[in-house]
């Protein structure tokens, strides 16, 4: 069109003019509603923050510091909650890391093609299956088998560790912990995977003739991989943070601090789930909305992490 | 000690092979353990929700306790009602702002979407709930479907925005310049080539966004909340599948948890059948652009 000459362009120009208000008014459609999810976004910050506004002015920043949750006296604080939560999550982190970046290896370098898409796909299933699921199926499985079996058996071998002792009721961080690593393992290996195959194939040859064993060439790939694999494993603690029915039905829900991973906790999500429509009283409410205003900021800091740190690998390779 | 010296030496290559041995079998053996938990969750759920499923169970009412039979159709229809109330809310949002994001992204201000589409998909669900109790369930003074269908809704955004924009990136630059240069305006090429094109990639996304949503429970507690009957229409508290089986699995009669367990059943089930309609019809669609 820039081309046109003569006769033509008076047409052209109508042509060109009206096609130009439908398209700046569909471009402007669409605008519209990629603008209204940032104002959604911004939305829930600011209900959250107006909201929350009646605990933080009662208990000021001392409400992150303070162990007191009782409705009654009308006094919170939501440490125990974040010590649920990040205890959960680091233990869940613990267990996931080691078996996604095995299964992403697995999947990756060294798999057949028919085991790698069923896998994939049963990978994919997995990690679209509800939380109700993994929550309820802890309760009647994954409990029981850590009350009887598994928690007997780490005090008699670990029991050292102040970690590993304790009542066993089989509700508590530990078991959380472990259903947490169940639900994040499909989250992780799947985008380690993916970080993976980015990493151009010639730089494995190149290993191999240089005589390099196999893992060693593996090696090499994870390591340029490293920050990719890095951010996958950030995302899913985000994930395990922000996970609200699995772990309200097998943490216990006690608000205490103890030592012992056996012991009953309470997470930041949990007791929002729990409490929040029964809370009673104004300032009750405001607290649990408070404590997910943490959470919220929690979880912002991680992903946005995560983003970065997945987004910095792949673009630098697939850039090249 | 040169490199080429301990790449050279028979006792490291010893090592360095029994090093590669073991940890590739460690790699495996991860996998296979990591998979085991979750199949036999799915296995686990499917024989204890098949034995409870009956007819009864997607027709009937809940029975207080005590009393054989029922069924939770009223959470049944409500998940769909909410689903469907969450579907029309966040899915032309998601799908406008995903065709925005992918044809006109040059400007800034389509990374800045991008990243708070990021952001909204990283926020934990309870949060979504406890904001839509705040705009909806705190100026009405009551529970209902609508307050659920809005926070679902929200939830569903991310999913759809993300996959409409990679799937309308699937498709050929080439198509778009063919229709522009046939003088179809811009609107028209993206509507009827583009998004056609990319249909089919972009409806799996849909798919997935309702599997997802319809999952849910941490935003429905406090927003749908629950109901034992039937819901007298969208303003009012609704039943809904999840919050049904988190309350029917948290109670101490093993009736309500075999419902429960099929309801879970049922879940997986709707996941399970989406799951395999979205692969059948990716397959289809790259076989087709390839």
């Amino acid at each position: 069109m820039k081309k046109s000459t003569g006769n033509n362009s008076e047409n052209l120009k109508v042509i060109k003019s009206k096609n130009h208000i439908s398209d700046i008014f569909f471009e402007k459609t669409t605008l519209f509603f990629a603008f209204l999810i940032i104002c959604i976004v911004f939305w829930i910050i600011y209900e959250m923050f107006i909201d929350s506004a009646p605990s933080r002015d009662a208990f000021g920043w001392g409400f992150i510091f303070s162990q007191d949750w009782e409705p009654v006296k009308e006094q919170f604080g939501a440490l125990t909650f974040i010590y649920g939560t990040v205890v959960s999550s680091i233990i869940a982190l613990a267990i996931a890391l080691p078996v996604s970046l095995g299964i992403a290896i697995f999947l990756s370098e060294l798999a057949p093609q028919i085991i790698k898409t069923t896998l994939s796909f049963l990978i994919e299933i997995l990690a679209a299956i509800p939380s109700i699921v993994f929550g309820f199926w802890g309760i009647f499985v994954l409990a029981p088998f850590m009350r009887n079996t598994a928690q007997p058996f780490l005090e008699s071998t670990l029991g050292f560790l102040p970690f590993f002792t304790g009542t066993k009721i089989g509700f508590g961080l530990l078991t959380s912990g472990i259903i947490l690593a169940i639900m994040i393992i499909p989250i992780i290996s799947a985008i380690s995977r993916d970080v993976l195959k980015t990493i151009p194939q010639a730089q494995r040859e190149a290993a191999y003739a240089l005589g390099a064993t196999r893992w060693e060439a593996i090696k090499m790939a994870l390591l340029n991989a490293k920050s990719g694999i890095l951010g996958a494993t950030v995302l899913g603690l985000g994930r395990a943070v922000g996970e609200t029915m699995a772990v309200t039905m097998v943490i216990g829900n006690r608000a205490q601090i103890k030592i012992s991973w056996f012991e009953p906790a309470y997470s930041m999500a949990s007791v929002i789930a729990n409490e929040f429509a029964e809370a009673s009283g104004k300032i009750h409410l405001s607290s649990l909305i408070e404590v997910g205003l943490v959470l919220f900021a929690v979880t912002f800091v991680i992903n946005s992490l995560a983003r970065f740190l997945i987004y910095s690998t792949t673009k630098k390779l697939t850039v090249k | 000690m040169e490199a080429y010296e301990i790449l050279a030496n028979p006792k490291n290559l010893k090592r360095r092979k029994i090093i590669n041995i073991v940890m590739l079998t460690l790699s495996v053996v991860s996998g296979l353990v990591a998979i085991i938990p979750l199949i036999y969750i799915l296995f686990y759920t499917t024989a204890a929700g098949i034995s409870s499923l009956n007819l009864d169970f997607f027709t009937q009412l809940p029975k207080p306790v005590g009393e054989p039979g029922g069924g939770i159709a009223n959470a049944i229809v409500g998940s769909v009602e909410i689903v469907g109330l969450g579907s029309a809310f966040g899915i032309p949002i998601g799908l406008m702002s995903g065709i925005y994001v992918s044809e006109f992204s040059k400007s800034f201000f389509a990374n800045i979407v991008k990243f708070v589409t990021d952001v909204l998909s990283g926020i934990p669900s309870i949060i979504i709930g406890i904001f839509a109790y705040g705009v909806i369930v705190l100026q009405t003074k009551h529970f209902s479907a609508l307050a659920g269908g809005f926070a679902l809704g929200i939830l569903m955004i991310p999913t759809v925005t993300r996959i409409t924009e990679e799937m309308l990136k699937l498709v050929p630059i080439s198509l778009r310049e063919a229709s522009l240069a046939l003088g179809i305006s811009r609107w028209k090429t993206t509507l009827k080539i583009v998004l056609r094109t990319a249909s089919g990639g972009i409806i799996t996304g849909m798919l997935l966004a309702i599997a997802r949503a319809a999952g849910e429970t941490a935003p429905l507690l406090f927003t749908s909340f629950g109901n034992s009957f039937w819901s007298e229409s969208i303003d009012s508290p609704t039943a809904s599948l999840p919050v049904q089986i988190f309350n029917y699995a948290i109670s101490p009669y093993a009736e309500w948890h075999q419902k429960a367990w099929a309801g879970a059943f049922v879940l997986i089930a709707l996941v399970f059948i989406i799951s395999l309609i979205v692969r059948l019809i990716t397959k289809n669609k790259f076989s087709q652009s390839v």
